[in-house]
Order: structure tokens, then C-alpha cells, then sequence
């Protein structure tokens, strides 16, 4: 049995903070080369053009867990049939990348959560106080159940339920924040423990 | 892909979140269809992957991580769940009670950890860093005491993974391909439970008026 390598990257500029920039992410596991891309492989990548993602080439190691996924996140993230406006699915999944920690995850949501709410500053509030900032009621709400739901064991209850309805979301969009929250338990997993994040270079 | 298998195995969340045919919470799952089908589908590829399997991780030791997981959520139903499961399984003689005496050795509160240095630091939290029983570790092996120590970093202090740390499973004999479903397996976990415990809370507080 041979025993293979991680990789490392001893020159790296890691990001000390939470930004809404965009950053690279470097594996640790060395993904597949697109060479060796099967069919098999592309089912898994679901979208062609994924094979150029260092990340999504590595978790083409695994395909067919890799393509459930994809079609998860895509139909929590992406449906726009009702239920939670999508700027506060990201709103979801940048307060659980925010609370675990995940540096890279919460750049991607919080700069979707900004996109499409064009609340760029209370985004980035998040970002730079934390879990607790005042973001006013209905977001308040939304992200203490993504808090809530990310911590282990979970502190998720019936309390944060009403208090989601008195800001007027209903079962559907309920649904949206405790999915959004807790795929990003599952994304912020992944990416924080196979690579790292790297700012881009400047110019 | 697994269509056979799919249809016969009874949809997990469902089961454990207690949402029956026809009932409210059944109807909002059905709104998001492709994101029920496919939280079982991850199951399924994960649990009861589609030969030829990539890697060579045995089903009985994806149980067996499963159950030491699902034992960390403090959630009884779904690691009694994944602990029948286990049993279920044929384990090695003594694996299903290690794995639970280990569980319970491994309890904490996350997520914790350290960031990379500089202003967040002041965020760090302390947490344990856990290792296998040397009693628990001839039963349950090199490979699978690794691949217990990953999985309990991925639970609660993910922000303290590292090279290092996959370095340490490659080292006990995970080849890279294993690696990634393990961690695959440990992170789909965390989503599965949280959707259970989302969704049962959401069933107990019935709305009271209709729109």
C-alpha cells in the first residue's frame, strides 16, 4: 500500500479576516486531473464547466455523492417556486459560514447575500461583528436560526419558529431558512477541512 | 443511478422527523422535491453506493463513523438510528459498543477553535481534542480510530482542520478517494441531522391560521 501526500502551500497569503471579496480556495487532496474525467465523473460535476474547480475536481473523487449534493444545494438555493427570498437563503448560509468559521464560504454567501438584497452594509456588519450585529428584526431572526441550528448539539427550537413567523415567514420559507442553514453545516465542513482560502493577488 | 435501491429504501428524514404521507410538513418537503430526492439520493451514495465504489471504505466502518456522529448531535433518535444500523451490519465483535462508549468519551459543545492568526483571533474558543480510548483503539483499529479522530474535529472545531490532519488519515492507510467520502459522509451528516431537528420543531408548532 502506498501512503500518498497532502498538499501544502508554506507561501500562501491566508485571509486574517471575513470578507466579501473573492477569494481562491488551494486542496490539500490533490483532485482528479481533468484528463481522467469519466462520464461517471461529469454526472457527478453535474454542470460541464465545474471540471475547471480545483475543489469540485476533487470532490469528483466521490461522483454520485457529489452530484446528490450538487442537485440539493442547487433546489435550496436556486428554486424560485415561493418561500424565502433568495437573498436571505444567502443570508442563511453566510450566518452558519460566519459562526463555523468558514472564511471562504461566508465571502461567496454574504457577497450573494448583498447582491440580491443590496444591503452591502448590514452584510458586511455581519461579517465584521459577528453573529450578534443588529441587523434589524427579520434578519435578526433569521440569522440567530441559523445560528441556533448550526451549533452541536443544536440549539434550535421552537422559540426561533415564532419568532420567524411574527416577521412573517410561513412554513415554506421556515423550511428555506432551516435548509439553507443547515447545508452550509454540511459545505463550511467540507471546504474548511480539505483546503485553505487565498486572497487574490492584487492588481 | 441507485433507482432499484431508491425506491425501496424508505426516505430517512421523513422517518426521522416523523413527517407521514399527506401530512402538512409533507406537503412543504414536496415543494422542494429535487432537494428531498436528493437528500436521500447523498444518503443512499454514501450508505449504499452504486458499484463499482470508488475507494475501498467498507460499509460496516461508514456505519460505524455514522453512529459515532450521529451519537456527538445528542440527537437519541437519529443515533439510535445509525447505531441499528451499524449493528445491522455484521460489525467486528465489540465495534457497536466501542463506538458508543466512544460517542459518549467524545461529547462537547462546538463549533470551537482557532483562526488563523490575526484580528479573529480574539474569537478563538477552547475545545477538547480527542482521541480515541486506548481501550476502545485495538477493537476499533488504526484506520477506523483515524478516521474517528477526523470525524470529531469536522463536528465541532472545523476551523481547526489542517494538511496535517488529512496527512494523519493518509498516514493510517485512507487513500485520498477515501478521505473525501469520509469527509463527505461526516459533513453530509451534519446536514441530515439539522434538517431533521429543523423540520420536527417546525411540525410541533403548528401554524394556527391558514393564509
Amino acid at each position: 500500500m502506498t501512503i500518498e501526500s497532502t498538499l501544502t502551500y508554506p507561501h500562501n497569503t491566508h485571509p486574517t479576516a471575513f470578507t466579501q471579496a473573492q477569494l481562491e480556495w488551494l486542496p490539500w487532496i490533490e483532485p482528479l486531473p481533468e484528463a481522467e474525467l469519466t462520464e461517471r465523473h461529469f454526472a457527478g460535476l453535474v454542470d460541464a464547466s465545474r471540471a475547471k474547480s480545483p475543489y469540485f475536481r476533487l470532490l469528483a473523487r466521490d461522483p454520485d455523492i457529489l452530484g446528490a449534493r450538487t442537485r440539493t444545494d442547487k433546489d435550496i438555493f436556486y428554486n424560485p417556486e415561493a418561500g424565502l427570498p433568495r437573498a436571505e437563503r444567502e443570508l442563511s448560509a453566510a450566518a452558519a459560514s460566519r459562526y463555523n468559521g468558514c472564511i471562504y464560504c461566508a465571502s461567496v454567501h454574504a457577497r450573494f447575500a448583498s447582491h440580491f438584497s443590496q444591503r452591502t452594509e448590514d452584510v458586511q456588519r455581519l461579517l465584521d461583528e459577528g453573529i450578534g450585529a443588529d441587523l434589524g428584526e427579520r434578519w435578526n431572526a433569521i440569522v440567530a436560526a441559523s445560528v441556533a441550528l448550526s451549533a452541536t448539539p443544536s440549539a434550535f427550537g421552537p422559540a426561533h419558529i415564532e419568532l420567524l413567523r411574527a416577521q412573517g415567514l410561513d412554513d415554506l420559507a421556515i423550511a428555506d431558512v432551516i435548509h439553507g442553514a443547515a447545508f452550509f453545516n454540511w459545505a463550511n465542513r467540507l471546504m474548511l477541512s480539505l483546503g485553505e482560502p487565498q486572497e487574490q493577488a492584487a492588481g | 443511478m441507485n433507482a432499484t435501491v431508491s425506491s425501496s429504501v424508505p426516505d430517512v428524514i421523513d422517518r426521522l422527523a416523523g413527517i407521514a404521507p399527506g401530512s402538512h410538513l409533507d406537503q412543504v418537503r414536496a415543494q422542494r422535491e429535487q432537494a428531498r430526492t436528493n437528500a436521500q439520493q447523498s444518503y443512499l451514495s454514501l450508505f449504499a453506493p452504486t458499484p463499482p465504489v470508488f475507494g475501498n471504505f467498507e460499509i460496516a466502518d461508514r456505519f460505524a463513523v455514522a453512529a459515532f456522529v450521529a451519537g456527538l448531535h445528542g440527537q437519541p433518535e437519529v443515533a439510535r438510528f445509525y447505531a441499528d444500523a451499524l449493528a445491522g451490519q455484521g460489525a467486528r465483535a465489540g465495534v457497536v459498543e466501542a463506538i458508543a462508549n466512544e460517542a459518549r468519551r467524545g461529547a462537547a459543545e462546538g463549533p470551537y477553535g482557532s483562526y488563523p492568526s490575526g484580528p479573529l483571533s480574539k474569537e478563538d474558543a477552547p475545545g477538547p481534542s480527542y482521541a480515541v480510548s486506548a481501550a476502545q483503539y485495538p477493537v476499533l483499529g488504526e484506520r477506523l480510530s483515524a478516521g474517528l479522530v477526523h470525524a470529531h474535529l469536522l463536528v465541532f472545531h472545523p476551523r481547526d482542520a489542517s494538511a496535517a490532519a488529512l496527512q494523519a488519515l493518509l498516514d493510517a492507510g485512507w487513500s485520498s478517494t477515501e478521505v473525501v467520502t469520509l469527509s463527505q459522509l461526516v459533513a453530509f451528516l451534519a446536514f441530515q441531522i439539522r434538517v431533521v431537528i429543523g423540520l420536527k420543531a417546525l411540525a410541533q408548532r403548528p401554524v394556527t391560521l391558514v393564509d
